[in-house]
């Protein structure tokens, strides 16, 4: 089943990506955070490396990650998200974790 | 008549500066990557308008980026948008900015720490390019200086990188360590007469030279003094600057250590101290006069603790007998109040007839002289702290 996903993300990563405002991303299957970001990632292939490290697949130190006002940065990133993230009423951010500098 | 091409990174993006060959009135491009970090923008000898720019943020990591129009426009040389990462066969395509320390037992052998400021071991970690040295024939051929210190190549126009593990192999790499700045490669020179030959500078371990292309290694740091290591004439651990090296002069080099100039007539075989009548030997670029390979430049800074001019006054010291006999020059450059710094890789020569000299401050102001260092003045003066600077001469 696929699922239409409306990430959004930092400035830095739009201005990379070519895009402006929030991007829609088809994800096949469970909707996790690693299946986001897969997805993204295929999308936007300039943007591999830059949310998640190349080799290890970690998320990079200072991004977290939002999904329906809560924090799931912390979550397992195989964990499903919520119904609402799948079904695309509510946003997944992608937010740089320290603002300004 | 020549034009000339500046090209500046500063903490917020990168800044090409043109100008005909008098170099009075410029034109100013930029902000280009705005908001990110651009450690080093550098061109390519064999085809000037191939330019490749290093982009960094602590947030989202290492970019590279490479122009083919003389920075007008700009794309990431790897994989295009919506096109696949891997092959059918599962295999990745081109990633530019993927940067992957050599492991494997054949090639990389490994060597997987390295000392930390207190002594203690710590794995090698990527974090971002210092430098960006293309070839001096092939635009798709370019080196990458990286943090934590190692050599990268790509021989395909930056959509993939390989690492040249013999650096980091070669039996000093667990005794290096970061200076003030981290572990970073910060110099590399490409030898015009000899190919095979590649001279780099690490800090804080020393100078290193390939004879084969960069297959083997070895340190040439003999004759560096550092009273701030426990071993002061150690074979590495030396927080060498930066070194500089005239094309027509193959075994001449020119090195601004964090204390001490020093210059070698053996192809860094062996070094001496040429720092002579400067006000302080402190400081961090280094720079040869394109047409006299024995006028060379320096910026003098206080000291380590105070990364700033003396007394305020932002001289560049030029020597014309290859250093120990140094000169102040001073017209045009603030002789009161100034406490900016001049970063390690923020000055360069263009080759016009009348050489241009370039320095670029953490002040933002860059400053260009069109006659060899006699005068100066501002090209730009509120720039973003300068990171670095390099000069096309283009006809």
């Amino acid at each position: 089943m696929m699922s239409m996903i409306r990430v959004v993300m930092p400035a830095h990563l739009r201005t990379l990506a070519g895009v402006k405002g929030d991007v829609k991303i088809e994800v096949e299957g469970e909707v996790t955070r690693a299946s986001i970001l897969d997805a993204l990632e295929t999308q936007y292939p300039m943007l591999r490396g830059t949310i998640r490290e190349h080799v290890s697949g970690e998320r990079r130190p200072f991004l977290r990650f939002f999904a329906c006002g809560e924090d799931v940065t912390h979550n397992s990133p195989d964990a499903p998200l919520p119904q609402e993230i799948a079904s695309g009423a509510e946003e997944f951010y992608i937010i740089g974790a320290i603002a300004g500098g | 008549m020549s034009n000339v091409r500046v090209l500046v990174g500063t903490r917020k993006g990168a800044f090409i500066l043109t100008s005909d060959g008098k170099r009075e009135k410029w034109d100013v491009s930029g902000p280009h990557f705005a908001g990110w970090e651009i450690y080093h923008v550098k061109g390519s000898p064999a085809d000037p308008n191939r330019l490749y720019a290093s982009q960094t943020s602590g947030w989202f990591g290492q970019i590279i980026q490479r122009s083919d129009d003389g920075g007008k426009t700009w794309f990431q040389p790897g994989t295009p948008a919506g096109e696949p990462t891997t092959t059918p066969d599962g295999m990745p395509k081109g990633e530019s900015n993927k940067f992957v320390y050599d492991s494997s037992s054949e090639t990389g052998k490994p060597l997987t720490t390295h000392q930390w400021y207190d002594g203690t071991s710590k794995p090698w970690e990527f974090k971002r390019v210092w430098h960006i040295e293309p070839s001096l024939d092939d635009p798709d051929t370019v080196y990458a200086g990286v943090e934590d210190a190692a050599l990268f190549r790509s021989t395909n126009g930056g959509q993939t990188w390989a690492e040249l593990p013999g650096l980091r192999g070669h039996g000093t790499g667990s005794q290096w360590q970061p200076g003030a700045g981290g572990m970073c490669l910060h110099t590399i020179i490409l030898d015009p007469k000899n190919r095979e030959r590649i001279f780099v500078a690490i800090s804080a371990a020393g100078a290193f030279r390939t004879d084969d292309s960069g297959t083997t290694w070895k340190p040439i740091n003999r004759g560096l003094h550092s009273q701030y290591i426990p071993d002061p004439a150690a074979e590495v651990g030396h927080c060498v600057h930066h070194i500089a090296k005239h094309p027509s002069n193959p075994n001449v080099l020119f090195m601004q250590k964090h204390w001490d100039v020093l210059r070698s007539d053996d192809a860094g075989d062996s070094w001496h101290e040429v720092s002579g009548n400067l006000p302080t030997d402190f400081g961090f670029v280094i720079d040869v006069h394109a047409h006299d390979p024995e006028t060379i430049y320096v910026v003098p800074i206080k000291s380590d603790g105070e990364h700033y001019p003396p007394d305020g006054k932002l001289r560049v010291y030029r020597s014309r007998t290859g250093g120990n006999e140094w000169e102040p020059l001073t017209n045009g450059l603030p002789q009161s109040n100034c406490y900016v710094n001049v970063l390690r890789d923020a000055m360069a020569v263009d080759t016009l007839d009348s050489c241009g000299v370039y320095f670029g401050t953490t002040g933002g102001q860059v400053y260009a002289s069109p006659d060899g260092g006699d005068s100066w003045a501002p090209i730009v003066r509120d720039l973003p702290p300068v990171l670095s600077v390099e000069v096309q001469a283009l006809s």
